[in-house]
């Protein structure tokens, strides 16, 4: 393809950052031979270049497994997951940054060499890494932690760390895995109006999976609605907000509006979910 | 300083302090033990006569060698078979019935294998603390959260990276563990095999000295050995506790 046709491309409609073709995952039960776990599937989904997407699902519907794929650290048993244009098969492509559900911070790692984890590895001068890490430290609020060990912290506070080790290193695309679920509901607020700023700063594409609904309808440009496993898109809902927004839309009607929406579709999800007979609406 | 290691040191002194008064009553005669002081003043006046400080070092010298060979070959050996699961399998036999070989039965081989000098010595001393490094090495290593290699991946780090930036600092207080028992086995693999067929080092001078009656050397050398044997340990049982401090686990 030539430069100027790239050029083109580029310019039409808003460019498909990651896509979902007809992905399914299947798991084998290990020591059960021949029985399998459908846990996902099957999804088809688009990310648009620099969106903020949301997944809310019911508790084991496949939101984890989702995000593996995404990041290449695993496999569809069908269908093809694809970052920026080139399928991914198990490799992992540069520019992926992921926040996982579990605690990842190094315990053998102050504070700041955790942070700093991912900056050593990019071709970036001492004083630049410096600089990065202590925005980050500011802005996760862990300034005064900054030689101290995660063992040290709180589950909050460690959780803090990895968002913070992650963003660091601006990837183009962000994958959070219940990235705040250790935290109150204050902090909560306060780090998702931090992830949007660098999201507007960098302009990189956010999938966030949350259990929180006022989360998703709070961050999100658009919120995929997962089925009870083996989880599907049940439905996709635009919020509309504008892009320098922050967690005071809480206060706007259409808010509300959306997390009812959301919690309508999810109901019925969840009760099938924790093996209950499913309501309708 | 802790209770308990106060009560430590006061056993310690006691049955120093026993031993001393047994001897020095003449319950235990002087052809069996030493009064405890009487060695210890051997062991400044055989140190500072440096006869032995050859045998000494050599013995040392020979003991770190091993204790080296076995840490990097163990490790580096627990971490291909970490990668490799059907393999470790395969070994797990091995590992498990190791220690139950007479390793210096097969002495006299090494030594037609590797002629009479040191070599045959720091192998069995090496042979002897290699499993042991890979069986705790591997043992920190099944304890590495999944999540932390899975952040290695997207980090995309290569096989090395992963080793030396993740997986070998996390199973750090295992290695250290490794190490201590590397120490003692390479300390029992060298000086048992001056024992049996040597003619120098602190096991064959032990060994000479026994049979010639020759306590003022003898015991001194034991004490010698125990000395360092149980500094070493202390310094890395430190280190390791560190370690685990750090990590809020000790
Ligand atoms: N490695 C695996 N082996 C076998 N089954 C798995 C594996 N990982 C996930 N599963 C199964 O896949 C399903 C989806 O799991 P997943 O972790 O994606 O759920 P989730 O939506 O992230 O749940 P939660 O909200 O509780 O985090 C579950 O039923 C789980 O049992
Ligand atoms: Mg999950």
């Amino acid at each position: 393809m030539t430069a100027a046709k790239k050029v083109q491309i580029a310019t039409v409609a808003p460019k498909v950052h990651v896509s979902l073709g007809a992905v399914d995952k299947e798991f084998a039960q290990p020591g059960r031979p021949g029985e399998i776990v459908h846990a996902l599937g099957p999804v088809d989904l688009d990310l648009r270049q620099g969106e903020f997407f949301a997944v809310v699902g019911p508790s084991g519907c496949g939101k984890s497994t989702l995000l593996e794929l995404v990041a290449g650290l695993s496999t569809a048993t069908r269908g093809e997951v694809a970052f920026e244009g080139r399928p991914i098969h198990g490799r992992i492509p540069d520019g992926i940054g992921v926040v996982f559900q579990e605690d990842a911070s190094f315990p053998w790692l102050s504070v700041h060499d955790n942070i700093a984890f991912g900056l050593r590895r990019m071709k970036i001068d001492r004083a630049e890494r410096e600089r990065r890490i202590g925005v980050a430290l500011d802005m996760m609020g862990l300034s005064a932690f900054a030689r101290s060990f995660p063992a040290q912290l709180s589950g909050g506070m460690r959780q803090r760390v990895c968002i913070a080790r992650t963003l660091v290193t601006e990837p183009r695309l962000i994958l959070l895995d219940e990235p705040f679920g250790a935290l109150d509901q204050q902090t909560r607020l306060l780090m998702g109006d931090e992830v949007l700023n660098l999201w507007r700063k960098t302009g990189a594409t956010v999938l966030l999976i949350t259990h929180s609904l006022d989360e998703a309808a709070l961050l999100a440009d658009r919120i995929g609605v997962m089925s009870a496993r083996p989880g599907r898109l049940i439905d996709i809902v635009e919020t509309g907000w504008p892009r320098d927004r922050d967690s005071r839309i809480a206060q706007e009607e259409a808010f509300g509006a959306i997390t009812a929406r959301l919690w309508r579709l999810l109901r019925g999800e969840s009760l099938k979910a924790m093996g209950k007979v499913g309501g309708e609406t | 300083m802790k209770r308990a290691t106060l009560w430590r040191i006061g056993l310690l002194a006691a049955a120093v302090a026993g031993l001393e008064i047994l001897c020095l009553a003449g319950a235990i005669d002087r052809l069996t033990m030493q009064p405890p002081h009487r060695m210890a003043v051997d062991l400044v006046r055989l140190l500072a006569g440096g006869a032995l400080n050859a045998a000494i070092l050599k013995t040392l010298g020979n003991a770190a060698l091993a204790v080296v060979i076995a840490m990097v070959v163990g490790v580096a050996a627990a971490v291909a078979l970490h990668r490799l699961p059907s393999f470790r399998r395969l070994l797990d036999p091995l590992f498990a019935t190791y220690y139950a070989v007479p390793m210096f039965a097969f002495y006299p081989l090494l030594v037609v294998l590797f002629g009479l000098g040191d070599t045959p010595q720091i192998f069995i001393g090496a042979m002897l603390a290699v499993v042991a490094v890979i069986v705790n090495t591997l043992n920190g290593l099944d304890r590495i959260p999944k999540v932390l290699l899975k952040t290695a991946r997207v980090n995309r780090l290569s096989p090395w990276e992963t080793a030396v930036r993740i997986t070998l600092p996390c199973a750090a207080p295992y290695i250290l563990g490794a190490a201590k028992l590397a120490v003692a086995y390479a300390l029992i693999g060298i000086i048992g095999a001056e024992f049996i067929m040597s003619t120098s080092g602190m096991g064959y001078e032990i060994s000479y000295a026994y049979t010639n009656f020759d306590n003022a050397t003898m015991y001194p050398l034991i004490i010698l050995i125990l000395a360092v044997s149980i500094a070493v340990n202390t310094l890395l049982a430190r280190w390791e506790r560190a370690l685990m401090v750090r990590r809020g686990l000790a």
